[in-house]
Order: structure tokens, then sequence, then C-alpha cells
């Protein structure tokens, strides 16, 4: 093999990469918000008295969950503007990355709320607290304890897979990346340059996920 | 009754919880059936019987954790209905503690007496913080009240729910096999916090096959086998005299085991 690494280009594209790093981190924490209120949302919704409600809970889960993350990010670009609603590319990828983690989170978080045990409930609503408040006060933390290490995951990976949203040139690292790569050729350095920028923007979210089970998560239990 | 309230001077004549006629379902399970018990303010009751009589269930229709399909239930003058406003003003003068305690995890014992307080009777947090020291001293339990329920034994996260219970000042108080989850040496330290309670007038149902506790408190014994109400006498006469058969076989089977 006879090619020499050059890191020249990608040093020169530093900042650039960097500001892409930036949007990155942008749109993952949009996206996670978006996902997270979508899934404390959607667990509410899913128990609603309402029955066409509960349907339409399902529907959306299913049809996020079974279609690509890339067909939903285009059909969202190119179908809100029929809607009247003309987004640029970076709050687009926002909103689809956010109702793709949120299906996902509306099924983890389910999860959680249903480990929580009867009695506890029970004891909420003795206290003449109300449903909602039963939820919001005593149901929601320990349940968002129980799942946390697998919204944690899905969040990271979530996190990943903003680099979709190069499809619709929001910014950020892989579009960025990719013109950088086209512009030097050095495809080697410039794509190995960005693994290595995911890597550690995976890494300090994890730190993150840790920091917050420490802070919020840590009461003892048996 | 009347001939009752003349030897226990202790009682009001007024009626804190009466159920007249009441019958609820589990699906096409009856599992209630025309119950019919009055009690009154300051009135301590102990209700026994044998598992899957109807116990938990007859004390969960009192502050409608349970709907009840026929009859009716009023409590402290008012017909407990399925209107949501109602059951929560109910709900709010009836504490109940469970078998398992059911503690909040994420809070605190301080916390866990301050919340309903707060968020139910939208007390202020220095006076519900207040209440709940004066309930947790009284449970003899305030030295913990920094601790997590996980951090505390059986026992006393029973004496922190009963604590959690008093923090609404409830006028009637429900206990549904308080001490049946607890290791054998933690039972007496929640019979005793019921007996303080007792004496301060508290009016109590208690679910319990606790005899020694039924002998000393209980104004009332009563008996449920499938879903109704077999016998109730005083103390006094239940245990020497069952009129029953299955009364006896149950007093016979609980003597064994204790
Ligand atoms: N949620 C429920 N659904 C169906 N059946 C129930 C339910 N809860 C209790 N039961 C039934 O009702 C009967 C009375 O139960 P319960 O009141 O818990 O009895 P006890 O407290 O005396 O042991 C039992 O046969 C029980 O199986
Ligand atoms: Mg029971």
């Amino acid at each position: 093999m006879n090619y020499t690494l050059d890191f020249g280009p990608v040093i020169d594209a530093l900042p650039s990469l960097l500001a892409g790093c930036l949007g990155t981190i942008g749109l993952a924490i949009g996206g996670m918000v978006l996902a997270i209120v979508i899934g404390i949302g959607g667990v509410i919704l899913r128990d609603s008295r309402i029955r066409q409600i509960r349907w339409l809970v399902l529907a959306f889960v299913e049809i996020i969950r079974n279609t690509p993350f890339l067909v939903q990010i285009f059909f969202i670009y190119f179908a809100l503007p029929l809607a009247g609603l003309r987004l640029d590319p970076t709050p687009t990828a926002i909103i689809a990355l956010g109702i793709n983690g949120g299906a996902y989170a509306i099924e983890i978080i389910r999860g959680g709320v249903q480990s929580i045990n009867r009695g506890q409930i029970e004891a909420g609503l003795a206290l003449g607290l109300r449903k909602a408040q039963v939820f919001r006060l005593i149901v929601l933390k320990p349940a968002l304890r129980a799942i946390f290490p697998s919204l944690a995951s899905q969040f990271v990976l979530l996190t990943l897979t903003t680099s979709v949203a190069s499809a619709i040139s929001a910014y950020e690292l892989t579009s960025v990346g990719q013109r950088v790569e086209s512009e030097s050729f050095r495809s080697f350095e410039v794509f190995g340059t960005m693994t290595l920028f995911y890597l550690i923007i995976s890494w300090l979210l994890m730190r993150v996920f840790g920091m917050i089970t420490t802070r919020y998560f840590s009461y003892p239990v048996k | 009754m009347s001939a009752s309230s003349v030897s226990e001077p202790h009682l009001a004549t007024k009626v804190m919880i009466s159920m007249t006629h009441v019958e609820k379902w589990y699906g096409a399970f009856k599992a209630l059936s025309d119950i019919n018990l009055s009690v009154r303010q300051g009135e301590r009751i102990v209700l026994c019987g044998p598992s899957g009589s109807g116990k938990s269930t007859l004390i969960r229709c009192i502050n409608h954790l349970e709907a009840y399909q026929k009859g009716r239930i009023h409590v402290g003058g008012i017909l407990l209905t399925d209107a949501s406003s109602t059951i929560n003003s109910i709900r709010r003068e009836v504490g109940m503690v469970f078998q398992q305690f059911n503690l909040f995890p994420h809070l605190t014992v301080m916390q866990n007496c301050m919340l309903a307080p707060m968020r139910s009777l939208g007390l202020g947090k220095a006076e519900a913080a207040t209440t709940a020291r004066k309930y947790l001293d009284r449970v003899r339990i305030l030295e913990q009240a920094e601790k997590y329920p996980a951090q505390l034994s059986g026992g006393q996260q029973q004496r922190v729910a009963i604590a959690r219970a008093l923090c609404m000042r409830p006028r009637v108080m429900l206990f549904d096999e308080p001490t049946s989850a607890l290791d054998p040496e933690m039972v007496k330290e929640v019979l005793d916090t019921m007996i303080g309670l007792a004496e301060d007038g508290m009016t109590m149902i208690c679910v319990t096959h606790e005899m020694g506790f039924a002998r000393q408190v209980a104004d009332r014994v009563i008996f449920m086998a499938s879903g109704s109400i077999v016998e109730e006498a005083p103390p006094a006469q239940f245990f020497s005299n069952p009129t029953h058969e299955r009364t006896k076989k149950f007093l016979g089977d609980i003597l064994r085991k204790h």
C-alpha cells in the first residue's frame, strides 16, 4: 500500500469540523429534548380514556419504528412545506430526530411505568392525590430510573443518527466532513477524524448520562 | 348497637362510616355481598376472616380504591359516588396503611410525609414540615427523617407509613394487614403505634389477625367469609363465645398457627 497520510487538509479544516461537531451536538440535544417530551406525553396519551387517542399513539409508534429514518426525514422535509410550513434543514432535522427518538422513548418509558408497583399508585391515590399528580410526583422518577440505561443507549443512537441529517444538508459533522473530503480527496484522514469525533461525542454523552444518574437517580433501593 | 354505646363511653354517637347493602363485583365474581356496617366516631373495628374473604375489598371500597356496584357508602356524612371530586374529598379524610408499606422510594421519610399535605391539601412547605415532624415524632422515628425508605427496617417503614397517613389529619384510618409483611420482632412496634392511635380516639378499621391487638383495642370484631359479614361482636364475646361454625373453625386455625 502506497498511501501517504496527509492530515494537512484536515488540520486546515479543523475549525469547520469542530463547528460541525457543535452542530451535531445541537441536533442531538434538540432531538433528545423533543424525544423526552414526546415519550412522556405519549405514555400518558397511550392510556387515555379516549380510544381514538390510544390508537393514534399506537399507530404513531408502529409507523415510526417500522420505517427508515432517512425516509422519515425526507418526508418531513418535503411534506411540511406542502402543509405551508417551510423550515430550515436544522429545525427539520431536530423535529425528525425528536419524532423518531420519541417513538422509541414511548415504548421504553412505558416499560418503566409498568414496572412500578401498583401499591405505589394506590398509596398516592389514597392520600388524595389526583391521577396526574400521582404520575408526575410518584411514578415518573422511579420509572425513569428503571429504564434510564435503555433510554441512554437509545439517545446515543439518536446522536449518531444525526449524521443522516446530512441528506437534507443540515449543519452537522457528517455534512461538513463530506465537504472537506470532496475538496481534499483525503478520504481516510477525513473519515478517520470524523470517526474519532463521533466517538468523543458519544463518550461525552455517556458521561453526562452518568452524571444525571448520580444526581437524580441515586436514591437507595433495596 | 345502642347497648354497646352505653358500655363504651369513648364513643360518640356520630356515625363516621356507614355501608348499606353494599355489593362489589370483580367482573362476574361477587366479592362483597350485602355488606351492612356502621362505624361510629372513635370506634375501633377489627376485621378478620380467611384469605380471599373480601376484607381488603371491603376497606378499599371505603376510600374508593375499588368501586362498588350496589348499595351506599357514606363517609363523614358524604355519599361516596364515582365523581372524582367526591372521591378525592373523602380520600383526604381517610388514611390508609398497606401491608407492603408503599412508601415512595425516591423521597426521603420527610418528603414522603410532606408530599400529600402540600399537593393535596395545599399546605405551605413550612407548615407541612411542622406537621410531618410532629407525626414522625409521634411514631418515634423523627431521627430517621432524612433517610430513604430502603434504609429503614420493615417496622420502621410501616411506622413512617402510619405517620404519612396521619399528616393528612384524617378522621378515619384503615389498616390492611399492617403487620403481615413484617418480621416477627417488628410486629410489636407497629402494633404499639396503632394502640397509641386508638387511645387517642382515632376511628379505625383494622384488617388483622393479631388477636391480642383485637382483644386489647377493638370495640367490635367482625368476621368475614366469602364476601359476607358472618359475625360481629365485642372481642370478649367474639373470642369466648363465637356463634357461627365458620367463626369457630377460623379461630381454631388462627390459634393453632400462633
Ligand atoms: N382486582 C381483582 N380482580 C379480580 N378478583 C379480585 C381482585 N381483587 C380481589 N379479588 C378476589 O376477590 C376476593 C376477595 O379478595 P380480598 O378482598 O383481597 O380478600 P382478603 O383481603 O380477605 O384476603 C378474592 O377471591 C380475590 O381473588
Ligand atoms: Mg387482603
